[in-house]
């Protein structure tokens, strides 16, 4: 009997969406919803190269185990997913199965995209349906052995991943579960800013607590830490990711490319329910122990600073709005890792340009005209002055920074 | 034979301020626009790294800014009697090269000009009658200041303008220029801090009875973001201004205010490295069909177009309505023809003092910052019995003392050796200067021609100037120095040394890019070339704007009246032209 009910609901359920599927209106609504959560997840950051066709692919992930390509997601039946069904989609996106159940790695952050729901992954398989096929042929996988083998990503599972619709928390409103769904699902913002384990998980304990990738360090962004974003009103939240820039920081980096491709582009209402999620929670935190004024350091630091910083951040440390980050209080400047400052300090970094702030500023490089020891020296005087508080920088740190950046 | 490209709905040429803001303008109004400019894309992140666009020798000496003059150039001359010679250095004016053009290096001083200015001639004529010298050809420019005013205060809005008014509505205001036409509104940011010099020059002109205000500054005084959304930065006072492009996002120009919203929009083209040649015309030369440009492979295309905007510097505005055969060319001796008459330029004087007891850390400035007064300029001064018209603004406005020309000595230093070390040692930062930027009125004699023996490298006859200081010019310099000298002699400075503009023109020195005239605008198409919406006369699909558009030049920078003019052009496309296509004004 039980049984019965189960199939004619099913049934019920399966005549309505045929109706809906019907209607000119509903199909297109459908699309375009599907269209603003690919916006939301971001799916071009890996799904396509600048001036390639959309979605078709070839986006290098290079993780610390190898490289890795995001796969042609266009309908081509061949080199795309066009012979997917939407179960096949679901499951991508639910288990991290690819078609007939291969396993896909975690830079498909499957782990966070586990808690989309069914009814928007309709909609976002509704929207892929639509774009134009292309046979670009992507290798996604080009990890070197033993990582190529697919197998071992059942232990990876088991440790790393718990499968599983968002769950919304009934005692907080409605606003923050949305946020919570967008940040922990679709946005994966935890992708970048979750620190990870040995075999590249989630430490999920450390939620948002800031990580590094490729020499970018993806700030702590909980309202917690000193390194955190505890200064940060719910409206200068919502102003960086619709603009880019905010009266503290601006964008750069990767994160320049999310707020271009992605969340400039989110709904006012999502933005906000971001910023109520983020902000959940706040509570101030006592300061670190400065490094003293008077360590040498210090003290060489302050003069490179007032040459070569100091018209652009201002001597105080408080940048200017909307053009140059404020240094003093700063989530970035706080962070344990300073990978990010010496990477802007040596090769320069240009922010991001969206429609509501076009200019796209831009940090010079400093590398051909300051020594590792100089940039160790002002980033450890930024780090420890207005209110600041983190470790020295070593020029050691600084110089394996500059090989890195040096194009082998 | 030039490969003719699907056609679009608007060519600019140009994109340096006047030509990105129509673009910018126009591209709002959803039409397709491909913008042309000949020299490369320029922007503040990629090209003025704060860590090398303060760099004397690539700048200012070498003038890396400038178009070379081996691209394009002009060839000169003092009168119609001479045979005028190419000028292969920069030396009297600055041209500039790729987009934000010379509003890269500028100094960033924006006066509008005053209400008499727009109707000089009939001003003028009003209140001396036969005094005026029958020399001049002054001319009304066919608009007025109520026409004027809103489209610079648009312009004030796009460049964060720093200043204080003086006039709002007609209530005359405490500390700003009593002698400006009532603005609408207040400046978008206040005035900039003053330095050393400025606040003594202020403080002596007070003393004397003048009414010193802030020069308005494109220089923006704080943090500011624009009408187009672009962010601006405080002045840091670097003192690399002039010539120079602004590594910290403070000066306004096309690039730091227009261009990175422009260029976001998808129906907007910007063609770099691309020389147009020519406009092309119809068989009934009524009628504008596009532009013929190269490439920088030297491939030239003709791109057709339905309505063409010529906004390059003057020299190239006026160059290609003579290539192109728009407008009959001036004749000084019959005085007909329209195309390259009422050129003018810019009367620059000064009186430099030398102090033994000051400090003026002159290191330290921009090029807007600064005091003036503006008692002796324009028609802000009775003229009668004093055998001139015009005048000029006086200020001072020190734009920085870099290291390798900044050497200000008394007359007399010997040029090398110990002695002119220690002179410069005693007198670099004990010196200042006051300089007065005086009104340059047309001639029947001063005008722009095509060229009939230098040819550029693309076989294209040359633009060539005939230019000299009119006499009442001359006295006017004369006479305002002699005022801007009773000023100094009041600073009490060891030794004092005027410098007024006597003689003939001299290509040599610079002196000012504030080149004016040759394709104006007016009332009449017997003596203008375009009417106060910039529209040619007899070919309404094609408009010129720029301050090749000036039937004379004022005391006063042209910039925030080049914008204005942009502003107008583009108004007039957008309210009129776009409605019902056609002469907006027929006669």
């Amino acid at each position: 009997m039980k049984t019965l009910l189960t199939v004619c609901a099913g049934v019920i359920g399966l005549s309505l969406n045929m109706a809906h599927a019907a209607t000119g209106a509903d199909s297109y609504n459908l699309v375009e919803k599907g269209r603003y959560l690919t916006t939301l997840g971001d799916c071009t950051a890996c799904h396509t190269m600048p001036g390639k066709p959309l979605f078709s692919g070839g986006v290098i992930l290079d993780t610390p185990f190898g490289k890795l390509a995001g796969a042609n997601i266009t309908p081509d039946p061949v080199n795309g997913i066009g012979r997917w069904s939407f179960e096949d989609f679901q499951n991508a996106m639910s288990k991290g199965h690819g078609l007939d159940g291969k396993r896909l790695y975690g830079a498909m952050p499957f782990t966070a995209y586990t808690k989309v729901t069914r009814e928007d992954n309709q909609a976002i398989w509704a929207y892929l349906r639509t774009v134009d096929a292309s046979d670009n042929h992507v290798e996604t996988n080009q990890l070197p052995f033993p990582f190529n083998v697919r197998t071992s990503l059942i232990g990876w599972n088991l440790i790393n991943f718990k499968e599983g619709e968002f769950k919304a928390n009934p005692q907080k409103s409605e606003q923050w579960n949305r946020g919570a769904y967008l940040v922990e699902g679709l946005g994966h913002c935890g992708t970048c800013h979750t620190p990870k384990n040995l075999i590249g998980g989630d430490k999920n304990e450390q939620f948002l607590t800031g990580a590094n990738l490729q020499n970018w360090v993806a700030p702590n962004i909980t309202s917690t830490g000193h390194d955190g974003i505890g200064a940060w009103s719910e409206a200068d939240i919502v102003k960086y990711l619709k603009t880019g820039a905010n009266r503290f920081d601006i964008a750069s980096g990767p994160m320049a490319e999310e707020v271009e491709h992605s969340s400039q582009h989110w709904t006012d209402q999502d933005l906000m329910a971001v910023a109520a999620y983020l902000k959940d929670g706040a509570k101030p935190v006592e300061a670190a122990k400065p490094v003293a004024a008077t360590d040498p350091a210090m003290v060489a630091g302050k003069a490179i600073y007032a040459d070569r910083c100091s018209a652009c951040h201002t001597p105080n440390g408080e940048g200017v709005a909307n053009l140059f980050p404020k240094l003093a209080m700063a989530p970035l400047v706080n962070s344990n890792d300073p990978s990010s400052l010496i990477r802007v300090v040596l090769a320069g970094s240009r922010a991001g340009s969206t429609d509501a702030a076009p200019t796209a500023p831009a940090m010079p490089a400093f590398g051909w005209n300051l020594s590792d020891e100089n940039v160790a020296d002002v980033l450890t005087y930024v780090r420890n002055t207005w209110g600041n508080a983190a470790p020295a920088v070593s020029s050691a740190s600084v110089k394996d920074v500059r090989e890195a950046l040096t194009p082998k | 034979m030039a490969k003719k490209l699907p056609a679009t709905d608007v060519v600019v040429v140009g994109l340096g301020w006047a030509g990105s803001i129509i673009a910018n303008e126009l591209a709002d109004e959803g039409l397709s626009i491909i913008g042309f400019e000949r020299g490369p894309w320029r922007d503040t992140a990629a090209d003025f790294n704060v860590a090398s666009a303060a760099d004397e020798l690539r700048y200012n000496r070498r003038q890396d800014l400038m178009v070379r003059t081996r691209q394009n150039t002009t060839t000169i001359r003092n009168s119609v009697n001479e045979t005028a010679l190419p000028m292969r250095s920069w030396g009297s004016f600055h041209p500039g090269n790729g987009t934000g053009g010379a509003g890269n290096h500028w100094a960033g001083i924006t006066f509008r000009f005053q209400p008499h200015e727009f109707r000089l001639h009939s001003h003028l004529s009003e209140r001396y009658g036969k005094e005026l010298s029958p020399e001049l050809t002054l001319q009304d420019w066919g608009t007025d200041w109520e026409e004027m005013e809103p489209f610079y205060a648009k312009f004030d809005r796009l460049a964060g303008i720093s200043g204080k008014a003086g006039n709002i509505k007609g209530v005359i205001q405490e500390g700003g220029n009593p002698f400006e036409g009532a603005r609408s509104e207040e400046y978008p940011n206040p005035p900039t801090q003053q330095t050393y010099a400025p606040t003594l020059f202020a403080e002596a002109a007070k003393n004397l009875g003048y009414k010193p205000f802030p020069v308005p500054s494109a220089l923006v005084s704080q943090s500011y973001v624009n009408s187009l959304g672009v962010a601006m930065g405080p002045c840091t006072y670097c003192g690399f201004c002039t010539n120079y492009g602004c590594a910290n996002y403070s000066k306004a120009s096309a690039i730091t205010t227009v261009l990175p919203a422009l260029i976001r929009k998808p129906n907007f083209t910007a063609m770099t490295n691309c020389e147009v040649l020519r406009v092309t015309m119809d068989s009934s030369g009524k009628k504008a069909t596009g532009i013929v440009y190269m490439d920088a492979n030297g491939q030239e295309w003709e791109q057709p177009a339905e309505l063409v905007v010529v906004s390059a510097f003057i020299f190239e505005n006026v160059r290609l309505m003579l290539l192109s055969g728009i407008g009959k060319p001036y004749d000084p001796v019959t005085n007909t023809g329209t195309t390259g008459r009422n050129y003018a330029y810019q009367t620059a004087n000064s009186v430099r003092m030398f102090f033994d007891d000051k400090n003026f850390n002159p290191f330290i400035g921009g090029g807007a910052i600064g005091m003036g007064i503006d008692e002796f300029n324009n028609d802000n001064f009775d003229h009668s019995g004093l055998g001139f018209v015009g005048g000029g603004s006086t200020r001072v406005t020190p734009i920085g003392a870099a290291p390798i020309d900044s050497r200000p000595l008394p007359p007399g230093t010997p040029t090398w050796g110990s002695e002119w070390k220690k002179a410069t040692v005693k007198n670099y930062a004990s010196t200042m200067s006051i300089g007065c930027e005086a009104s340059s009125y047309a001639t029947r004699t001063n005008y722009l021609s095509l060229d009939p023996t230098y040819k550029d490298p693309l076989g294209r006859p040359l633009l060539r100037i005939t230019f000299d200081f009119p006499e009442n010019d001359r006295k006017m310099a004369a006479y305002v120095t002699g005022k801007v000298g009773e000023i100094a002699k009041s600073m009490n400075p060891r030794q004092m040394v005027p410098s007024s503009q006597q003689g003939h023109w001299n290509s040599a020195p610079y002196q000012s890019s504030h080149i004016v005239g040759g394709f104006i605008m007016g009332a009449d198409p017997k003596n203008s070339s375009v009417n106060k919406h910039l529209q040619v006369w007899g070919v309404p699909n094609l408009f010129v704007v720029g301050s090749s558009a000036f039937p004379q030049n004022p005391g006063y920078n042209p910039t925030g009246t080049v914008a204005a003019l942009a502003f107008k052009a583009a108004d007039a496309i957008r309210t009129r032209y776009l409605k019902r296509p056609g002469e907006m004004i027929s006669v």
